[in-house]
């Protein structure tokens, strides 16, 4: 399945504090109730912390998170 | 709920009953809409709304004798509507829009009716529109019957002429000049029979007669004393009675019964309502404004101006009381019968989205619709039920109520939950159970209600005992949490030698009172009134207050009476807002409808605020808050019974979440080193991570339920482990972290005397790093 794109801004402010290296735009899984959806996201290569913007976090995953707990 | 349930929940609301107009017009017309729509100058819908019931429109609008206006609620305030004067109007000035009339398929069956009045035609028309074969035999010349014998003046031959075409398009069989002798010949060679020869009858047929000389019949399914041979209208009432449509509505009501003789089914199930009846809708006519009924311009018929204010002065009868009470039933745009309606449907859908559980889930259970509703329909009752029912079928969201739970386990945890008895006693007469959100609001005033029952009750020993009543998991339908947090009140109170349980909280009182009905409790407000005010409180000063009732407390009488003989004693005069005592209403924390729908919770919250500008006083630390937070001023009566002269209580702000917990962890460790010796153990390590907040961040985390702990223990783990994004550019750091359920972001910047906190955000979707990529690292 191809990841959904436009979930992640085109550049990030954020490197990885531990790795201290860029991240890099990732398809990863993010899931809810047992539900798993590919998006992209910035992610560290090195150690997987991934970035999620506040404007995610507050709008597309919280649509999407209310629409699952009402199926 | 199952359908037995849904059908008696459905009837108790009483808005889709018909209007006393409708209910008591022989044939049902749809007055209120007709009305409606003149009103608002439409005439041909009007029109099309009145032939719907009636199927001459040009002759009923000038014979009836509308006996819709002997119930209409407008009677008292000016006058019953001109319902027939206005039925003309529409007739005169709307267009008539000709459907064809569609007859069914033809079925089986030759009807004669003897008779082409009013009665006789409207059977035919129902009969021929069911399929039916219909001859009419009539007397005379012309269909209409006794129509031809009013004054022509009063109904012109044009109007029965035009009216009278719509016959013409059925196919009936009429046969005119053609008296009819033998009825029952007539049966013989017809399925079956209606006779309706009109008032000045003087032929009885050979079928039995009433008491009073007509011919007998029926009065639901107007059958005479011969099978398949039916009558009504004038011959049934004779010539001292004049009603068309009541000869309309027979007709009609004649016809259903020989549709179902030529069916071979029942003519008597199910026949309730179809001639005059009681109607059952409630409408308040409390604060109608009297109006005039309009006059006619010219003197005789209503211009179209008149028509539309006349109409105007309709009341729309409705019921819709609970939904002018509540802006959460207002929010919904409909009301209670169809809402129990899409919770039943919602409750009984296996695959696919539940549209209706934020609906459910935005009720604050507050009883006040049940207080209103002439049935005692409370939707709050309904609401609970479906929450507990969404728990037990597991599709509760799980984000519905999580913070409020939260809420109350940390209550319930050792961070501030507790009981002893006085020190140096091993049981109880009475204890203090202040509740979970009191001690949050206003710990200071815990301690004085505390040492005050020690003082007072001076033969008594007089325990504490901190924790949330279990509330909370009731209103989130949670009832199994709800009975485990009930066993431990039980088990301590036991343990206590069975106290009484002195509350000042009106939830926790509703909670004792309601599930541990076996435990004596007592409001603390009663109490108070009893024993006298504290000599400590400061003298009396000269206020006006409006009295806020916490609508847990709507029932208690005696606690609401308490708590205004201590206001008055406090100073006050007291001004009764527009709703109290037993129909207050809730500010919005009742239920969890802040948390479910923060939308309908501040419209209701801003309603009750709105009420009066003076101060409010309160006896639930909530409701204050809640106000607080609209920045109404207001008051609990602790405030006032233990206020320093000069204090300005009512504009005290809301604590916030963070700060709530902080109080009852501070109020549990000092009650318990200053009354019992004791200190507080088992601090977490988080806690003592100093964060330094700047207002305006701090209100956007109180919006957010993100609490001074969760940010906490997020930067323990990011500080621990060092798993954190950072950006070059400012130096700030990001780290996200899921204690529980629910992942939190923090951007902050260590300094020397803490962490600055820039922001932080939560979400609940699982994301890759959110708790250590080895289980065990974090605790």
């Amino acid at each position: 399945m191809t990841a959904h794109t436009g979930f992640s801004p085109k550049e990030t402010p954020w490197v990885c504090g531990q790795c201290d290296i860029p991240l890099v735009l990732t398809p990863v899984d993010v899931g809810y109730m047992g539900n798993a959806f590919p998006v992209e996201l910035w992610k560290c290569p090195n150690c997987g912390l991934v970035f999620v913007p506040e404007e995610l976090a507050l709008g597309k995953m919280l649509e999407v998170e209310k629409q699952l707990e009402d199926k | 709920m199952d359908q037995k349930e849904l059908r008696e929940l459905e009837a108790q609301c009483l808005q889709e009953c018909a209007p006393t107009c409708t209910a008591t017009c022989p044939v049902h017309v749809d007055v209120k809409t007709m009305l409606a729509e003149t009103a608002r100058g439409d005439f041909s819908a009007a029109l099309k709304t009145y032939r719907k019931a009636v199927p001459f429109p040009g002759i009923i609008s000038r014979l009836c004798d509308q006996p819709c206006q002997g119930g209409c609620l407008r009677m008292d305030s000016g006058g019953a509507i001109a319902i027939r004067d206005l039925e003309r109007a529409c007739v005169r000035l709307g267009e008539i829009t000709h459907e064809k009339v569609r007859p069914l398929p033809k079925r089986k069956g030759h009807v004669a009716i003897i008779g082409g009045g009013v009665s006789g035609l409207s059977a035919a028309y129902e009969l021929t529109r069911k399929g039916y074969a219909v001859t009419i035999f009539e007397t005379g010349g012309a269909l209409g019957g006794s129509l031809w014998q009013i004054d022509r003046d009063f109904l012109p031959a044009e109007v029965i002429t035009e009216d009278l075409k719509i016959m013409d398009t059925l196919g009936i069989d009429v046969r005119l000049n053609t008296p009819i002798s033998d009825v029952l010949e007539l049966r013989r060679e017809h399925e079956a029979v209606y006779l309706a020869v009109g008032a000045q009858t003087e032929e009885y047929f050979d079928l039995q007669r009433d008491e009073y000389g007509f011919i007998k019949t029926d009065p639901v399914t107007f059958e005479t004393s011969v099978a398949g041979i039916f009558a009504g209208g004038g011959l049934r009432w004779g010539k001292e009675m004049h009603s068309s449509i009541t000869s309309i509505s027979e007709g009609r009501r004649a016809a259903i019964s020989i549709d179902r003789h030529l069916q071979h089914v029942s003519l008597t199930a199910a026949r309730g309502n179809e001639g005059p009846y009681q109607s059952c809708l409630f409408t308040n006519t409390d604060k109608i404004e009297p109006q005039p009924i309009t006059p006619e311009s010219d003197g005789w018929l209503y211009s179209r101006a008149d028509a539309v204010q006349e109409a105007q002065r309709c009341l729309q009868c409705e019921c819709m009381e609970c939904v002018k009470a509540c802006e959460y039933l207002k929010h919904y745009e409909r009301y209670p019968r169809r809402y129990v309606r899409e919770i039943y449907n919602n409750l009984a859908i296996v695959k696919g989205t539940r549209y209706a559980n934020t609906f459910i889930n935005s009720c604050s259970l507050c009883g006040l619709c049940g207080e209103i509703c002439p049935e005692d329909l409370d939707m709050g009752a309904v609401n609970l039920a479906a929450r507990q029912a969404m728990v037990k079928q597991k599709r509760m969201p799980a984000s519905a109520f999580d913070f409020a739970l939260r809420d109350m386990a940390f209550s319930n945890s050792d961070h501030f939950s507790f009981a002893r008895n006085r020190p140096g006693t091993t049981s109880s007469d009475f204890v203090l159970f202040p509740g979970c959100q009191l001690c949050a609001s206003s710990p200071q005033h815990v301690e004085s209600a505390y040492d005050y029952l020690n003082t007072k009750l001076i033969d008594a020993n007089v325990g504490l005992m901190f924790g949330c009543c279990g509330a909370p998991a009731k209103w989130a339908g949670e009832i199994e949490l709800f009975n485990q947090t009930l066993a431990r009140w039980r088990a301590n109170l036991q343990t206590m030698g069975n106290p009484t349980v002195v509350l000042p909280c009106s939830s926790c009182y509703q909670t004792f009172k309601t599930a541990l009905p076996e435990v004596q409790i007592i409001s603390l407000w009663e109490l108070y009134d009893r024993y006298g005010l504290p000599e400590t409180t400061a003298p009396a000063v000269k206020r006006t207050i409006a009295i806020h009732d916490p609508c847990s407390a709507r029932r208690e009488r005696s606690v609401q009476d308490s708590v205004r003989h201590l206001a008055e004693q406090l100073g006050c005069t007291i001004e009764e807002l527009p709703h109290s005592r037993e129909k207050t209403v809730c500010c919005s924390y009742g239920g969890h409808m802040w948390l479910a729908n923060p939308e309908v919770a501040g419209k209701t919250v801003r309603r009750r605020v709105d009420e009066s500008p003076a101060d409010y006083l309160t006896y639930c630390a909530m409701c204050r808050d809640f106000f607080a937070n609209q920045g109404k001023r207001s008051l609990h009566i602790l405030d006032l019974i233990y206020g320093e002269p000069g204090d300005d209580s009512a504009a005290r702000p809301n604590p916030g979440w963070s700060q709530r917990n902080e109080n009852r962890m501070r109020l549990k460790r000092k009650v318990l080193q200053t009354i019992w010796g004791e200190a507080m153990d088992g601090s977490q390590p988080y806690e003592a991570i100093r964060l330094i907040v700047a207002d305006e961040v701090r209100a956007r985390l109180e919006g957010r339920l993100i609490l001074t702990e969760d940010i906490q223990r997020v930067l323990e783990y990011a500080e621990r482990t060092k798993r954190r994004l950072r950006s070059p550019k400012t130096g700030h750091f990001l780290a996200y972290y899921k204690p529980t359920t629910v992942t939190y972001w923090v951007e902050y910047e260590p300094q020397a005397d803490g962490f600055y906190i820039f922001n932080a955000y939560s979400h609940r979707m699982d994301v890759p790093g959110s708790q250590p990529p080895t289980s065990g690292g974090a605790s």
